[in-house]
């Protein structure tokens, strides 16, 4: 399905059509006149047949048919343009419990302060927004990094994804590494799809990390702009434990840091040094967010992989390496660029913290690890 | 015998061209809101894609943990409800100074409903988008009863004259084929949201960007602690407002609704098209346009509601849950002011 197709304006194509047939009858003017008519009568009333069915067609056709990689509904004239915000439509007459703007889940907060929704257990109905964005056979793509020894997490990522990732959608997983030989075979459902692209390894594991927002940006420009409409950036030493869906999808979507999300601001791990393009000042910032799992529309991910990937360039011609590489540079970008849907940290997790009681169910956790085992570096 | 094969031959080309017209057309579909939407990207563009905030701006921290507990904010398809407390204007206000917006407002003031433009217009002044540009179109049978009320920089207002009407039922009507027609001809390239109000209301607090949004609902105040089976939805199958026994989400209002000008165009020209259909089957819904209105956003789902902060009613007492009166319809006398019972 294109994702960027052009609107189609047919009435010039009928009024050239109209012309054509003006210019065959002046050329056939000194033929039977007879037979000029009964043809012109024969081609008139064809193409009057025609013009009565595109329009009865075109009055059933529902506009928001377009397709997900600009908007819902509406479509985009190019790459680089946006239709308006859209809806998203509900097939008639599902069946569901009963919405409430007074009952529900309310020992957390659902909303930011620029209302974007956060996404917690129970604040949304699967049923309901699976129903709706199955019509639109969209495609996800999701990337995940496995260098060096960090293909031994790959299994469990792919066969969890397997379980819980959009089940039932139409998923495209790109791993990226620099043992090829090494990703393992995991069966896939139907519409599901892996490829692997080769990367060169790394003496050190911060240039793996600053690397990934160049290589998904490029993955986005080469082979996703047309055919992808959701992209999710995941890391590889983790599992998915619970449902990650359709209710995971929006614009642009950051995760929040499971290690964080209690914390003042002040004390938030940003980079605080005022020379590097991540730098964020104190009194300012919204949430931690995960270098480890974002996503979103695919040319708003583009944006920021491209965004990032350029200022990691810049501070490091100026020496200076942001505090937690990449995971700084989102964070920056995420403070100007507000995310339109938070995931709770039900969305990344660790399995070394101990559940908290806001925390219903674990999606996505990364596992217990020995750093010294497998990083290229200290 | 040669100029017969070669009139055939003509006639089968010309055919098979048209047949290929007729498939390209059929493979890349058109649609209205899609031309109207390529003319108008441009304009819209850069807000539509994520909110952009000034760098340095100084807020509260945001918590996900510390915050409105006692109500709602999102729906089950994730769209956020707008409470009081909800949101922080201080943040919101310079995301959309930035993008210079322009917001129209519709509303109907026919035969003796006129009486109640001038409360609407002059706290419209104190509460509605302060600070931004703002078209206020009237509707009006009356266009020399319309009150002269000074209007701040970046506001102003416009009269548009309309017939009077036998019936409130028609005059409720026909403001979807109005609006519809205003966008059309006027807000396609100017204005980038619209919100259609009822005139029998005054705003009484802060109605602002919060509310902005692609399709933009708001919950009628009477029936947000109800079953759905007590919603006044039309039952009738053969309406086209017809919503059946266990669906839709909640009873909207059809006093206060609005969003981007291309979304509410659309839901304008189907509210319009329907009304029309149920008129050729002599088939009133039974809140007319309201029914229409709830019909199209149970299929289309708002992409944000508002609370019903945003549209009370002066005759009801206040709720625990409401902290805030934005914009309410005030007490009148029914059969004083509508032309029929």
């Amino acid at each position: 399905m294109p994702k960027f197709t052009t609107c189609w304006v047919t009435r010039n194509k009928l009024s050239a059509l109209f012309a054509l047939h003006l210019d065959y009858l002046d050329l056939q003017c000194e033929m039977n006149l007879l037979s000029i008519k009964a043809v012109s009568g024969i081609f008139l009333f064809v193409l009057l047949l025609g013009v009565m069915y595109n329009f009865n067609t075109n009055r059933t056709l529902e506009p928001s048919e377009k397709t997900e990689g600009t908007s819902v509904d509406g479509c985009a004239a190019k790459t680089i343009t946006f239709c308006p915000e859209g809806h998203l439509k509900s097939p008639d007459h599902l069946k569901y419990k009963q919405p409430s703007i007074i009952h529900g889940r309310t020992n957390v907060v659902t909303v930011t302060p620029w209302l974007a929704p956060v996404v917690w257990e129970g604040s949304f109905n699967p049923n309901l927004l699976d129903a709706i964005y199955k019509p639109k056979n969209i495609s996800i793509a999701a990337t995940v990094f496995a260098v060096g020894k960090y293909t031994m997490f790959l299994k469990d990522f792919l066969e969890t994804a397997e379980q819980h990732f959009f089940v039932g959608f139409t998923v495209h997983m790109h791993v990226f590494t620099d043992k090829p030989k090494e990703v393992p075979k995991v069966k896939m459902a139907a519409g599901r799809k892996l490829t692997v692209h080769t990367v060169p390894s790394a003496d050190r594991w911060q240039e793996i990390s600053a690397r990934r927002m160049e290589i998904i940006q490029k993955l986005i420009e080469e082979e996703l702009q047309d055919n992808t409409d959701y992209i999710f950036c995941l890391d590889v030493d983790s599992k998915f434990y619970d449902r990650w869906g359709t209710e995971s999808l929006d614009r642009l979507v950051a995760v929040i840091h499971p290690g964080y999300y209690k914390t003042n601001r002040d004390v938030l791990p940003y980079e605080r040094r005022p020379s590097s393009k991540a730098y964020i000042g104190l009194g300012e910032g919204d949430f931690y967010y995960c270098g480890g799992a974002y996503g979103g529309q695919v040319q708003e991910v583009h944006q920021l992989t491209k965004t990032c990937s350029e200022n990691f360039k810049d501070d490091a011609k100026k020496g200076i390496e942001a505090a937690w590489q990449e995971e700084s540079h989102l964070n920056r970008y995420m403070w100007i660029n507000k995310p339109t849907k938070l995931l709770s940290p039900e969305y990344l997790w660790q399995d070394f913290k101990s559940k908290e009681p806001e925390i219903h169910t674990i999606r996505f956790s990364g596992v217990i690890k020995n750093y010294a085992a497998i990083r290229p570096n200290a | 015998m040669n100029s017969l094969n070669f009139k055939s031959v003509t006639v089968i080309v010309l055919l098979g061209l048209l047949l290929g017209v007729m498939y390209t057309y059929k493979t890349y579909r058109v649609c209205d809101p899609c031309e109207l939407t390529v003319r108008s990207a441009v304009t819209i563009i850069t807000h539509e894609v994520h909110p952009v905030s000034p760098d340095h701006l100084k807020y509260k921290q945001p918590s996900i943990i510390n915050g409105r507990k006692d109500v709602v904010t999102v729906t089950p398809w994730l769209a956020p409800v707008v409470w009081e407390g909800t949101f922080d204007p201080d943040l919101l206000n310079p995301i959309y100074k930035a993008q210079n917006l322009s917001i129209a407002a519709s509303v109907f003031a026919v035969g003796k409903y006129i009486k109640f433009l001038r409360d609407f217009l002059e706290t419209a002044e104190l509460h509605f988008f302060v600070g931004f540009n703002v078209h206020i179109y009237v509707f009006t049978d009356q266009p020399k009863a319309v009150p002269q009320v000074k209007m701040a920089a970046g506001r102003q207002l416009s009269v548009r004259s309309v017939p009077s009407a036998k019936r409130w039922q028609e005059i409720s009507a026909r403001r979807m084929e109005l609006i519809q027609e205003l966008i059309e001809a006027e807000l396609h390239g100017n204005n980038d949201y619209i919100f259609c109000l009822d005139v029998d209301s005054k705003f009484h607090g802060h109605w602002g960007v919060e509310s902005l949004g692609g399709l933009v609902a708001v919950i009628h105040p009477g029936y947000y602690k109800d079953d759905r089976s007590v919603f006044p939805y039309e039952r009738r199958p053969l309406s086209t407002a017809y919503i059946a026994p266990g669906e839709g989400d909640f009873y909207y209002c059809g006093g206060a609704f609005g969003g981007h000008v291309g979304e509410v165009q659309q839901l304008a020209k189907t509210c319009r098209q329907n009304f029309r259909d149920d008129a050729e089957r002599e088939i009133e819904a039974a809140w007319q346009e309201e029914s229409h209105l709830n019909r199209y956003m149970w299929i289309n789902k708002p992409s944000k509601i508002l609370s019903p902060e945003y549209l009370w009613q002066d005759f009801k007492s206040r709720e625990p849950e409401i902290h805030i009166i934005r914009f309410s319809g005030v007490v009148k006398n029914y059969a004083e002011i509508r032309p029929n019972i």
